[in-house]
Parts: C-alpha cells; structure tokens; sequence
C-alpha cells in the first residue's frame, strides 16, 4: 500500500482525514460489515444502514427491537434480537426470517459458517440449522456468551460459564468440554484450526491449543475485550481494551505461551475496536475517544482515520478485496475511506 | 449529586421471600399513572405484563469473580441482559430487578461494583425487600435467605400488615429491626406503598448516604434520645416504644461505632480494607462517614462484602460536629476486635 509512507523524521502523524467521506447515520451503531460493494452498519435497535460508495444510505428494518447479536460471511448478515427472532440480510438488502424462539427469548449470539450453516443461542441452549437438514440443539450447563464455527468441518464452539463446549452437530455422542474457571464471552478459532480463544467476563483472554487442550493464558488489559480480530494468515490476534492495539502472537505452534504481545498505536484512550486488513499486515483500530488510526504491524506506523473527540468507536469494517474501509462512533456518526 | 451519576439508569433490586408480595409491589409499580418506562427483569414470565414496559425473563446465574474472594460473585446473566438493555437506551427510565424469594442479594448488588461496562450505564438505586408481616417472624428462625434479605436492605416493605394484630407487628417490627435498624420500614397492606418511598432512593449514591436518613447511625444508639425525620410510623414507634422488645438476633447483627475525635487516614484505610477482606464474607453491607484528622472533607464510604468505595464528600460545615460513624450489618460479626480496630484509628 503506497499510502503507507509516514515520514521518517515527521513529528506529526500522516492523515487521510481529508479523504473519509463522511457518513451520519443518525442512530446508534453497534458493528459494521460489508455484504458486496456496500457497508452495512448494524444499528443498536431494528435497523441495519447500508451505505454505497457514494455515501447514500438506505435503512432497512430487520428486528422489532433490539440486535444483540450479528455475524458475517461477507455474502450476508445474520442477526439475533430481543425480539426471539434470528434473521438474515443478503447484499441485495432482502430479510429473510431463519428461525424464532418459542418462548421469544433473546437471541444472545449467533455464528454463521463458510458453507452457509448458521447458529443462534437462547439461554442455555444454541441451535445449528445447516442446508436442508433439521435444526440441532444442544444445551450447556450456563448461558451461552459466544458462539463460533471452526473453520474447518461443522464444528461448534460454545463459550459458556467455567468453560467451552466444542460440539459436532452431526455427530453422535458428547460434545468436548474445554474448562477454564471463570465466563466466557466471545470466543474464536485461529484461522488454521488450531487454536480457540475467549474473550472473559474479566479482563483477560483464554486460549487453548486444540491438538492438545493446553492453556494460554493471556492477561494484563485494563478493561474487558470486546474486540479480537485476526490478522492475515492467522499470525496475530489484535484485540481492544487496553490504551494500545494488543496483538498476541499465533505464528508458532505453541501460540503465544512465554511470550510477549505486541503492543502498537498507544493513545490517551482505549482501544474500543479492532478490524485486521484481509490482504495486508494491517489493522484499524477505533477508540473510546473517537479516533480511528490505521496502523502496520511490522513497524506500529500510524496513519490518523478520524481525529478524537467523539464517543467510542463501535464499528470498523474491510471490504473483501481491503480497499475501502468503513467506521462509526455509538452514535452513528461514521465515514467511508477508499484506499 | 453528581451529573455523571444521574445520567445512569437507576436499577432497584426488589427481593423478600416466597409468597411475601414482590409480584404484587411490581405491578402496583408498573400500573401507576407515572408517566416512566422501565425495563424490568423477572424470573418468571406470565405474572405480569405491562404495555410499553420491557420485561426481561432471566435465570439467576450467580458467577464467582476469578479473583480468587468467594463471595465476590455476581449475576452473570444480569451482565449479559444489561449489555443487551444498553443497545436500546433511551427507551426506558428505570430498571427494576425482581429475585427469587430464595436468592441472596448480594451478588445483583455486587454486579454493579464489579462488572465495569454495568457501572458506565446504571447505578444501583436501593434493595427494596418486600416481607410479610405474618410470616416473617417464623422465616427469620427458619430460611437464613429471609434474614439475608432483611439485613441487605435499604427499605423494607412490611407487607399484609391487616392480617396481624398490634403485638404481632409489633414483635415482626422489633424482629427486624434487631437485624437492620437502619432500613426505611414502612407498613402496607397490599404492598400499597408511595412510589417515591421505593423508587429513586439513591441508596448506594455516596453523596446521598446519610443525607436521606439523618437519624440512620444514631437508630440503634439505645438511648431514645430519637430525632425521626422519616414520618409517623416512628414517632409513634418510639412514643410507646419504652416497653418495647429488642430483639438482638443470634447471627444477624448491626454494629456501630461513634467518635468525635479524628481519624487518621493511614491507620484507618488499611484497617477497613484489612476487615474487609477478611472478615467480607461476614459483612453485608457497611456504610460511613468519617472526619480525618487534618482535612476539612467529609469521607464517605459504602461496601457490599468485600468491595468498598468511598470518596471525599464535601466540606464540613460551619458548626457541623465533626463525628466519625460506621455501620456495619453481618452475620457472627466479630464486635470487639472490630471496636478495638477502630479505636486504633483514632489519633491520639
């Protein structure tokens, strides 16, 4: 990326500020993604925003509440509401209605694998509904505080209190249980399928080797991660909560165990999101005071997205191909950057 | 009170046991004509159901911290529906959290010490325990969830009072207050009870502790010399009140301690903390304010276990005796070597 050129002996940071098209959605956001050409912004409540290239927005109605929870493969979003309802929204801006809960409890999390099979939770229970077959459910023993697919066959993980449910819907028998005291939230697999790692209740990952169940322990942020994103190839893991982008080092086979992180783009505020380029070694990164930075891991070379003094940044999204880049605050105040 | 305070939702935990009137107190608080929304977390879908609230139907999930202090729990799917309720702030005014009739309070309360995200949003308002003025007498001799809930609170809603007679209210009233004289009791039939006597109590805001219940450290004095601000139900409690029972009970205690001399920081902090962490597991909840040697601020402090937050209040004012008080409610508490501790704080 020949944007990617801070000068050497420059005292203050290269901006591209000038080049965002700004973007105000006029309501609260909570994530963003891309689904084809354009950015979808997931409101807090009821609706998801699309924004073209040209930065027109169009708001279409997916919940009749709040979304509590959204993944994406790129193709499409889906999404879990305090309405009971799961529900899908493809780049043509369709909703399609995937499943309801009988008693409309809250859809808490949900996954979305690579093939097209997707996974919800409700409570203590979290359902695989994959092509034709029947939907699967299992039930662990605490409520469900994250959900992922492995990227390789149909595998489930589900982070839970004092551990994670690994579990083969297809497949008779009692699903693994990986321990580790305490709740588990987020949870995700290293790209090569051999690590799984959680964000925790407390302010700290866990992660275990899958080959063999080891523990990795990695601790020492200030405040609770909500935001882990992996790097190209699957070499490092950027999270939030600290003042600094923290990237753990999965390149080895033993993960990052007896070793240290990589601590990049270290500001007055806290790192609320993070979003990993899908080409190139480098990340986005928003903060709790409104600044989005790009920054490149070999060196920690910052270039300045948005300048602070807003409310955190709570979404920051690639497109597939890494030249457009899409943010916005918890308002809903957001921009577009084409690279 | 602070801006950033009232900018936070206000969350009130409503328990007290089975059967004892909770459903009937939340609907009164749901059906009143008063123009605000609230986001209310149940146990149990179906009892009631009000337009244009949320109600919110959880599984009391009680997590410990992995801080290694066991009663350093919360209620993990509180954490969970409290990020969930975030992402529709702005529709609702207040939050109501209903408990079983067996659960411990302390983990909810605990939720909003701990949890940090909680804390950015809401703050905790009051415990309000509902209690019935029949039974409660037998359940504090036979359900220790029954004396939690009473010593947890801030405001007691003595319930079904039409179904006792004068010595029965009498002997559940000097019950409770055995465990916690320093709550705000009021008597209902029906649960029929002055929102504003629930709701918005500022329990937990530091600037607001003592402030509401001038007389609620001087309570448990034992020397009638009462100055009660808090309405009629007092006075003439206290009137007739020479004859009166007091019931000290076994394992449930208040404690509090007086001086008008000051305190020094450096003894006392550590000592706090130390009791705290020691004796937390006993100790339900514990408040104060202090007069530290050589500063001209007030000290507020409040705990729930082992988790203490204080501050610099205000200054002393003009006239004002600069006295040092601390209560403390717990079980088995260790009275002495708490007294002694504290007279250890004093300079000399």
């Amino acid at each position: 990326m020949k944007e990617f050129a801070p000068l050497p002996d420059s005292t203050s940071i290269v901006s591209v500020t000038d080049r965002v098209k700004p973007v105000a959605l006029g309501m609260a956001v909570t994530s963003a993604h891309f689904l084809g050409p354009r950015a979808a912004f997931v409101g807090g409540e009821e609706n998801v925003a699309f924004v073209d290239a040209k930065g027109e927005i169009t708001r279409v109605a997916v919940h009749s509440g709040g979304i509590l929870s959204t993944a994406s493969d790129g193709k499409r979003l889906v999404m879990g509401g305090d309405d009971g309802k799961v529900v899908s929204l493809d780049a043509e801006g369709e909703v399609m209605l995937l499943a309801t809960d009988p008693k409309r409890r809250w859809i808490d999390a949900v996954a979305l694998h690579a093939d097209g099979a997707f996974a919800w939770s409700a409570g203590k229970t979290a359902t695989v509904k994959s092509g034709k077959a029947e939907e699967k459910s299992i039930e662990v023993p605490s409520t469900v505080g994250g959900l992922a697919f492995a990227p390789k066959g149909l595998r489930l993980a589900i982070a839970h209190y004092n551990g994670v449910t690994l579990w083969f819907p297809n497949m008779a028998g009692s699903a693994e249980f990986l321990p580790w005291a305490g709740s588990h939230h987020g949870v995700t697999f290293s790209p090569d399928n051999k690590f799984l790692v959680t964000a925790m209740h407390e302010p700290a990952l866990h992660g275990w080797r899958l080959a063999d169940s080891r523990h990795m322990r990695m601790t020492g942020y200030p405040g609770r991660v909500r935001s882990m994103s992996w790097s190209v190839g699957g070499k490092g893991l950027a999270t939030s909560g600290a003042d600094t982008v923290i990237i753990w080092p999965f390149g080895s086979k033993d993960g990052p165990m007896g070793k240290e992180p990589a601590m990049l783009a270290p500001l007055q505020a806290r790192v609320s999101v993070v979003a990993c380029h899908p080409k190139n070694d480098i990340l986005a990164a928003g903060y709790s005071d409104g600044t989005v930075l790009m920054v490149r891991l070999e060196d920690g070379a910052e270039i300045l997205v948005r300048r602070n003094g807003t409310p955190p940044v709570a979404a920051l999204a690639w497109n597939a191909k890494g030249t457009l880049l899409a943010f916005a605050d918890e308002n809903g105040d957001g921009g577009l950057l084409e690279l | 009170m602070s801006e950033a305070t009232s900018q936070k939702i206000p969350v009130t935990v409503l328990t007290g046991y089975l059967g004892a009137g909770k459903t009937t107190l939340l609907n009164r608080i749901l059906s009143e004509n008063h123009g605000k929304k609230y986001a209310v977390i149940v146990n149990e879908f179906g009892e009631i159901g009000i337009d244009n609230d949320l109600i919110i139907g959880a599984d009391e999930e009680v997590f410990e911290m992995n801080n290694g202090c066991i009663c350093c729990t919360v209620r993990g799917d509180l954490v969970r529906i409290m990020d969930g309720l975030m992402k529709r702030k702005g529709k609702f005014d207040a939050i109501i959290v209903e408990t079983t009739g067996l659960a411990d309070p302390a983990p909810v309360a605990q939720t909003f010490f701990v949890d940090e995200d909680v804390q950015k949003n809401a703050r905790l308002d009051a415990v309000v325990t509902v209690a019935d003025a029949k039974w409660l007498s037998d359940r504090l001799k036979d359900a220790p969830e029954a004396k939690n809930q009473i010593a947890f609170a801030d405001v007691i809603v003595l319930n079904k009072t039409d179904l006792v007679n004068k010595g029965e209210l009498a002997e559940v009233e000097a019950r409770i207050r055995g465990i916690n004289p320093y709550a705000k009791l009021h008597r209902t039939e029906r649960c029929s009870v002055a929102l504003a006597d629930v709701l918005d109590r500022g329990a937990f805001d530091l600037d607001r502790i003592l402030d509401i219940e001038p007389d609620f450290l001087e309570a448990d004095d034992h020397d009638h010399d009462h100055h009660h601000h808090d309405g009629h139900d007092h006075h003439h409690h206290h009137d007739h009140g020479h004859g009166l029972k007091h019931y000290h009970d076994e394992d449930m205690q208040s404690l509090s301690l007086k001086t008008d001399k000051p305190l020094d920081p450096n003894v006392f902090m550590p000592w706090l903390q130390n009791l705290v962490q020691v004796e937390g597991g006993k100790i339900l909840r514990s408040k104060g304010i202090l007069a530290f040697h050589d500063d001209d601020d007030r000290y507020v402090f409040q705990g729930v276990h082992m988790m203490l937050e204080g501050n610099h209040q205000r200054k002393w004012k003009e006239g004002e005796p600069r006295e040092s008080r601390l209560v403390f409610i717990g079980r088995e508490l260790p009275e002495e070597a708490i007294r002694k501790g504290f007279e250890s704080c004093i300079v000399s």
